[in-house]
């Protein structure tokens, strides 16, 4: 290095943090005001997100247990105006059995065929009654549902026609009908029948909605018996692997208009696509809400360029005195930009911990749904929190960078 | 140290032009104790400002220890001062959240100077400026006298050439005006170059070259060249 030119010097980068951490305690007021505006920015996109995704995933949990992807066949035609299909069969033809059988053998794109019947009944042992939903269904249905029982054996593969008297009850059934006797073996009564338990559910069975370990599994004719219907509440159609379940879909309504003479009189849904809409509508509202909370890091970005402002008008006399003292420009606006950055920085991390802090509330007052800030969220607030302490506070500095000696030490702004 | 040629300096106040500076030659000596007087507006403000760089000339040359400082850019003249100027206010200009020993360091924490070093100098100076008892005192805790005595030390703490006072007893009264001027001449005695710019002829008698200004030009100056008594003629 030439010795006759000598390095261009100027305060450290250790020595600015200090002097900004100096302002930043003097100024107390100054300081809480933009760490407050922070946190709350911060603070609200964390906590405001992580309601959309605790939304999200908890639609998600309730409805997930489908097992997979699946065609779901409901009696009635759903209205070309809209509307929720019906939930019960209420058209003039039914779904039967009949038309089970009738599908099992026309659609070689399907594994599987269930016929289901539902409704609630009185069921009894040993002195104790209670209110139960009764599924009849097949074999199968414990198959695509991905369910098992944890004693005896679930429902026989018999003829969809056969109407045994056995069932499988769920694990809350057992426990308020029979304590912790071993159930399998014993009778109950549903209405005014008698049926054998052959199994027990094994842990929570969600099913589109109602949980199963709180209801009884029989044979689908049996269920028809019971409730004196002949008409099936549901038929659930699982393609065979790599199959489209688009194309089943298709061949599933035109079966039934074959079988109904030409009527479309059917309605098939995917829930599983149903569950990726919701998941989809659900992903998409957390990045709205989260940009709305978004703003009020913008609004927080122009408080700390006012205060930033503020604070250079207020401290022209000390940028005329650093300035005569040799500072430079690019030192004088590092200073000023030091002094956000580190505001916004502290802001965020306690917006983080305010946020989070919320969430853990929100899983203490609510522990089914999850509640739980998107990574994603967390990491760009901070940084937009970040980016905006700079970009908002680097007007301000330049301006103190620009000050002219004299003028400013005489306090005047220029 | 100093030499101004032809040296203008202009300020537009409102349609009127005011030739603050209007062709100044002068040449300051390494040592020299010189007080500037002259009735406000006279321009001995603006000539502090040049010759301190805090201001540029509109015209003119003016070459500190050799150096040619105009057309210099901000960050070399910046050096400049930093480096070669110390300039006491009569407003003292502490920076009131930092302490005495803090204020004195702040021209060596704008060097980049180490800490290690930066603290041996403080309290060299603190001493000598018989500050060390207040060397943890906030601006608000000292005297006028004592503030002024912190800013002197704030500005031999780079060990400069040249000090420029602007009014220094201005906001004293007569006794830490003269402890303050006495601090002065002491500095100037073992060495450093002493402009004072002050409109109190009592004051301005004590220093050993005297400088009146008046509309932008040197009306009189005791020890003065050819030069400078053609143009006051």
């Amino acid at each position: 290095m030439n010795p006759s030119a000598p390095e261009i010097t100027g305060i450290t980068w250790r020595d600015s943090l200090l002097f900004a951490l100096l302002v930043l305690r003097r100024y107390r007021f100054r300081t809480s005001m933009m760490l407050l505006a922070m946190t709350l920015a911060v603070g609200s996109v964390v906590a405001f997100t992580a309601l959309g995704e605790g939304a999200r995933g908890f639609v998600q949990n309730e409805f997930s247990s489908l097992g997979g992807e699946m065609l779901v066949v409901l009696p009635g035609r759903k209205q070309t105006t809209g509307g929720a299909p019906p939930v019960m069969g209420t058209s003039a033809r039914d779904v039967t059995l009949a038309d089970v059988k009738a599908l099992r053998e026309r659609l070689r794109g399907a594994q599987s065929v269930v016929p289901l019947v539902a409704g609630k009944v009185e069921v009894s042992a040993n002195a104790r009654a209670r209110d139960v939903m009764i599924i009849g269904s097949t074999a199968e249905y414990f198959a695509v549902r991905e369910m098992k029982v944890m004693n005896g054996n679930i429902l026989p593969e018999i003829d969809d026609n056969l109407a045994q008297p056995v069932c499988v009850i769920g694990g809350k059934v057992r426990d308020e009908l029979f304590g912790n006797v071993q159930a399998v073996g014993e009778w109950i009564k549903m209405g005014d029948r008698r049926f054998r338990i052959i199994g027990v559910l094994s842990g929570k069975a969600d099913a589109s909605g109602f949980d199963l370990s709180d209801g009884v599994l029989i044979p689908v004719a049996s269920a028809q018996m019971l409730f004196n219907r002949q008409g099936l509440f549901r038929v659930m159609v699982k393609p065979r692997e790599h199959y489209s379940i688009d194309k089943l879909q298709v061949e599933v309504l035109a079966g039934f208009k074959d079988l109904h003479q030409g009527e479309e009189d059917v309605t098939v849904v995917k829930p599983d696509s149903m569950m990726k809409t919701f998941d989809q509508i659900f992903a998409a509202l957390t990045l709205g809400i989260g940009a709305i909370a978004g703003i009020s890091l913008l609004v927080a970005g122009v408080l700390v360029m006012n205060l930033t402002l503020i604070s250079v008008s207020q401290r022209t006399k000390e940028i005329g005195l650093l300035k005569a003292l040799g500072a430079t420009n690019h030192h004088i606006r590092r200073l000023f930009l030091l002094e956000s950055v580190l505001l916004c920085m502290a802001g965020a991390l306690c917006g983080v911990v305010a946020g989070e802090f919320l969430v853990l509330i929100g899983r203490m007052l609510w522990p089914n749904v999850p509640f739980a800030a998107p990574t994603w969220a967390v990491v760009t607030s901070v940084l937009i929190a970040l980016f905006s302490g700079l970009v908002f506070a680097w007007l301000p500095a330049t301006r103190a960078a620009r000050q002219q000696p004299v003028e400013a030490l005489a306090g005047k702004m220029t | 140290m100093i030499h101004l040629r032809n040296v203008s300096r202009q300020f537009a106040l409102g349609d009127e032009i005011v030739h603050a500076l209007d062709g100044i030659d002068l040449d300051i000596h390494a040592g020299e104790y010189v007080s500037v007087m002259g009735p406000s507006g006279s321009g001995k403000s603006t000539l502090l400002n040049v010759v301190g760089l805090l201001d540029t000339p509109d015209q003119g040359s003016y070459q500190l220890a050799g150096i040619e400082t105009v057309g210099l850019p901000e960050e070399s003249r910046g050096q400049l001062r930093r480096d070669k100027i110390g300039f006491v206010f009569q407003a003292y200009h502490l920076i009131p959240r930092l302490t005495a020993r803090e204020n004195i360091a702040l021209p060596m924490v704008l060097a980049g100077m180490q800490p290690a070093e930066r603290r041996v100098r403080t309290d060299e100076v603190l001493k000598r400026l018989n500050l060390w008892s207040r060397a943890d005192h906030l601006p608000q805790q000292l005297s006028g006298g004592q503030r002024q005595r912190v800013a002197i030390g704030r500005a031999v703490v780079m060990k400069p050439e040249i000090i420029l006072a602007d009014e220094p007893t201005g906001n004293l009264d007569s006794r830490s005006g003269r402890e303050v001027m006495e601090l002065l001449e002491e500095l100037n005695a073992s060495g450093i170059t002493l402009m004072m710019v002050t409109h109190d002829n009592v004051l301005g008698a004590r220093a050993h070259r005297h400088i009146v200004f008046g509309d932008g030009h040197v009306v009189s100056d005791d020890r003065a060249m050819n030069k400078n008594e053609s143009i006051s003629a």
